[in-house]
């Protein structure tokens, strides 16, 4: 693969508009932007109620630059297949000549929980399609309530932490690796911060035939209460702290693309969250030594598999 | 003369799917439908259609992937049954409004709970607020018949609605009936080469599709889509029309049996029509002037139009093979409706029947009539709804 | 505001990018301000900018595109400036 550089990328059209009304510093925009910079084909989008979908295409104004879709919440995967499938039997019968690419977009919400068995069934069907989770560990576009994607711990406003009960206490659905046991050609984690790292993830995702999926972490300061301008910083030590590793796993071999030469304590990610502070009071030390738990838990296992 | 053969509901309607040859299809099982998408899995199977098949992992899906296939640009259908249009329920409402020409064959079956898998209105009846088409069948002639003209009504470029042909479960799916069939050749000029609005696939002109509207634009949006309602009933006629020059065989919106004169009248959809009728020939003999209408396109209503066919009527029953809890069944509303336009006021009574696959009997429909010839004499109704042929 | 007459069928929008027309710079509580001396012309701030008001010509930034900037700072966080001296600095709106 050619050398990515930004100036290279700086010369080509961005497929995804400004005057959309994602909130000032989410990290769901800039992965839109890395996704549709990374084809070189035209792309085709089936979109899951959610965030990206309602702030971006409203009464007669859309950001989009590629055909897009949006139906419901719990189906983008299965809308995708249906315009996949229809691209096929077109194709077949000569009527369309031109290589098109099928990408699904859901939040957390719309693809762990609601859109899950959606999810499944498309990869099960082994279409030629890309789904791309922007997880941002809640249903921020209702207001921040909890989904299967929700760190342990979190406060959300239907895991608030209370007097009695301190915020989620389930651990995180690993979906990553659910989807990989599926048996799907290629399955990866990014994020918008690790721009090459996500662009070639893409771009490799296209030139795959068959169904894959990439998770990408997406902080928003709204859901976690961090600044505006953190989010690539926050996505970073996401990364550095092995909260969210970046890996690949195609056709069944785990790769991991960057080890931390230092493993830097979750403290680091957690502190500039406003949806961690109550883990920091006298008391619930419980709660932090748990989610330090799971990371390594997860961390642990994923260098087992990657060896 | 076409071919002549014996053949189950399901059986016709697939081959009718077949002949149709549509890009995209979705298939889920459930009975009594199953069959149905199983007849044309084994046409995919053996080349005998060019359909891509997505072999879907629940109805919700299955319609899901068709409105995304259908936006993407070629002709679609999908089947179901019940609980399977029950879970589809709020992609119907989705499909209406993207106006996307979906075809969907319901093989009518009752809901849970209890669990049944026989035939009753209830699933399609609940559906009527969507904005599809609803067409009824009384037998698997009239399946076969509807599902071909489906398309040319929904692809109609004034129209472009999703239709839902609805046929009797058990009763007619399963039954097997002597069908006339169309040839290959002619069904696929009937139906003719599809054309898209905006479609997907044209990536030199990308669209997006499903918008967040707030509430300065949406009831915009649904007068539109009602405006376009109020122009089926034309293009219904006008392709019954086109289809009797290839068929032989004469549609409107509804049939009217011995009417013209009738003092009484049944009002009653699908299979039941077709042993009430025989009951209405019985009364007939003894020189009673009875009548039946039975409705053929549900949604949208032809209120003008039933109204005008019941106007000498003096007592009528509508019969329900669906009940609206708490309310009257939902064909009983409809003809209520329409009497409401045209100033007419006979005596309009309510029986619900069937359901669950209940039998809906030759004595059955006697025994209303006969109610009815008593509220002509004596001007006494009993009851405005009842359940007929329930263990009391 | 159109009438029900004029709307597509379905609703769909079929002008692509027609989002530009909302101007979301009216959000900005901060602007931020381009230093050109103390830019190394890396485009970290194109790369990571969510609403892409940087504008970019042949490889290189330009100005801010300040119908679009919502002043959320990401730009000016990871702007890695000269020596020491960042190329972009918020400021607050207004001033």
């Amino acid at each position: 693969m050619a050398t990515l550089t930004l100036k290279e990328l700086s010369k080509k059209e961005i497929l995804f508009n400004h005057g959309h009304r994602m909130c000032s510093g989410c990290g769901t925009p800039i992965i839109i932007k890395q996704l549709l910079l990374a084809s070189d084909y035209p792309v085709v989008v089936a979109n899951a109620t959610g965030c990206l979908e309602v702030a971006s295409c409203i009464s007669f104004y859309t950001a989009w630059k590629v055909p897009w879709i949006h139906n419901a919440f719990e189906n983008a995967a299965a809308t995708a297949s249906g315009v996949e499938t229809m691209y096929r039997a077109l194709k077949k019968k000569g009527k369309i000549d031109k290589e098109i690419k099928f990408v699904a977009i859901g939040g957390d919400g719309g693809t762990y929980d609601i859109g899950f068995q959606s999810l499944s069934g498309a990869m099960e069907r082994g279409h030629d399609l890309l789904y791309v989770c922007y997880d941002n560990g809640a249903y921020m576009n209702t207001g921040i309530q909890r989904s299967s994607a929700t760190p342990i711990g979190a406060d959300t406003t239907t895991s608030p932490a209370g007097e009695v009960i301190p915020g989620k206490l389930q651990p995180r659905k690993n979906l990553t690796r659910i989807m990989a046991a599926h048996g799907i050609p290629y399955v990866a984690q990014t994020t918008p911060a690790h721009w090459r790292d996500a662009i070639t993830k893409f771009k490799k995702a296209f030139e795959i035939k068959g169904p894959k999926f990439i998770n990408v972490l997406s902080p928003c300061n709204r859901g976690w209460r961090s600044k505006t301008d953190d989010a690539i910083l926050l996505s970073r030590l996401a990364v550095d702290t092995c909260y969210w590793p970046l890996y690949e796993i195609e056709n069944g071999v785990t790769k991991i693309n960057y080890e931390p030469k230092e493993k830097k304590p979750v403290e680091e990610f957690l502190r500039p969250q406003g949806r961690f502070k109550h883990m920091f009071a006298p008391g619930k030390e419980w709660l932090l030594k748990l989610f330090q738990e799971e990371v390594d838990r997860e961390w642990e296992r994923l260098k087992k598999e990657a060896s | 003369m076409g071919k002549i053969v014996a053949v189950t509901g399901n059986e016709a309607v697939a081959n009718a799917l077949r002949q149709v040859n549509p890009d995209v299809c979705a298939a889920y099982p459930i009975t009594p439908q199953t069959d149905m998408m199983q007849r044309f899995s084994s046409f995919v199977a053996d080349g005998k259609v060019d359909t891509e098949i997505i072999l879907v992992e629940s109805e919700h899906s299955a319609l899901s992937s068709c409105v995304g296939a259908s936006a993407a640009g070629g002709r679609v259908i999908t089947a179901t049954s019940s609980q399977g249009l029950a879970l589809m329920w709020e992609i119907l409402f989705i499909a209406a409004g993207m106006r996307l020409p979906i075809v969907m064959p319901v093989v009518n079956r009752a809901l849970s709970a209890p669990l049944n898998i026989h035939g009753d209105h209830s699933d399609s009846m609940g559906a009527r607020d969507s904005g599809w088409v609803q067409l009824y069948s009384e037998n698997g002639q009239e399946a076969y018949d509807n599902t071909i003209q489906a398309f040319r009504i929904a692809e109609h470029m004034d129209i472009r609605l999703p239709v839902m042909v609805c046929m009797d479960g058990f009763i007619i799916s399963h039954s097997i009936e002597r069908i006339e069939y169309l040839d290959d050749d002619q069904v696929k000029s009937f139906v003719g080469e599809y054309r898209q609005l905006y479609p997907l696939l044209d990536v030199e002109h990308p669209v997006s599709y499903g918008p967040l509207i707030l509430p300065d634009l949406y009831m915009e949006y649904k007068r539109a889509q009602h405006e376009v309602m109020t122009k089926v009933s034309k293009v219904v006629l006008d392709v019954a029309e086109e289809f009797e020059k290839i068929s032989g065989r004469r549609y409107g919106l509804f049939e009217s049996y011995r009417l013209d004169d009738a003092d009484i009248a049944l009002v009653i959809l699908n299979s039941a029509a077709g042993t009430a009728k025989d009951a209405v020939d019985e009364f007939r003999n003894r020189g009673i002037k009875a009548g039946l209408l039975k409705p053929r396109l549900f949604r949208p209503f032809p209120y003008k139009e039933v109204a005008e066919a019941l106007k000498n009527a003096k007592v009528i029953c509508v019969m329900d093979r669906a009940d609206s809890f708490g309310g009257f069944g939902p064909l009983y509303m409809e003809i209520a409706s329409a009497f409401m336009m045209n100033g007419s006021r006979p005596v309009l009574i309510n029986k619900i029947y069937g359901l669950g696959g209940r039998d809906f009997l030759p004595e059955h429909a006697e025994t209303v009539l006969g109610e009815l010839v008593d509220i002509l004499k004596t001007g006494n109704v009993r009851n405005y709804k009842e359940y007929i042929a329930v263990r009391e | 505001m159109k009438g029900w007459k004029e709307l597509t069928p379905g609703a769909v929008v079929t002008e692509p990018g027609s989002s530009e027309q909302f101007k979301t710079g009216s959000w900005r509580a901060f602007r931020p301000v381009w230093l050109p001396e103390n830019c190394i012309q890396c485009l970290f701030c194109w790369m990571y900018c969510p609403d892409m008001a940087i504008k970019v010509k042949d490889g290189k930034r330009e100005e801010f595109d300040y119908d679009f900037c919502k002043g959320c700072g990401i730009c000016a966080m990871e702007c890695p400036g000269k020596k020491g001296n960042k190329a972009i600095i918020m400021v607050e709106e207004g001033k």
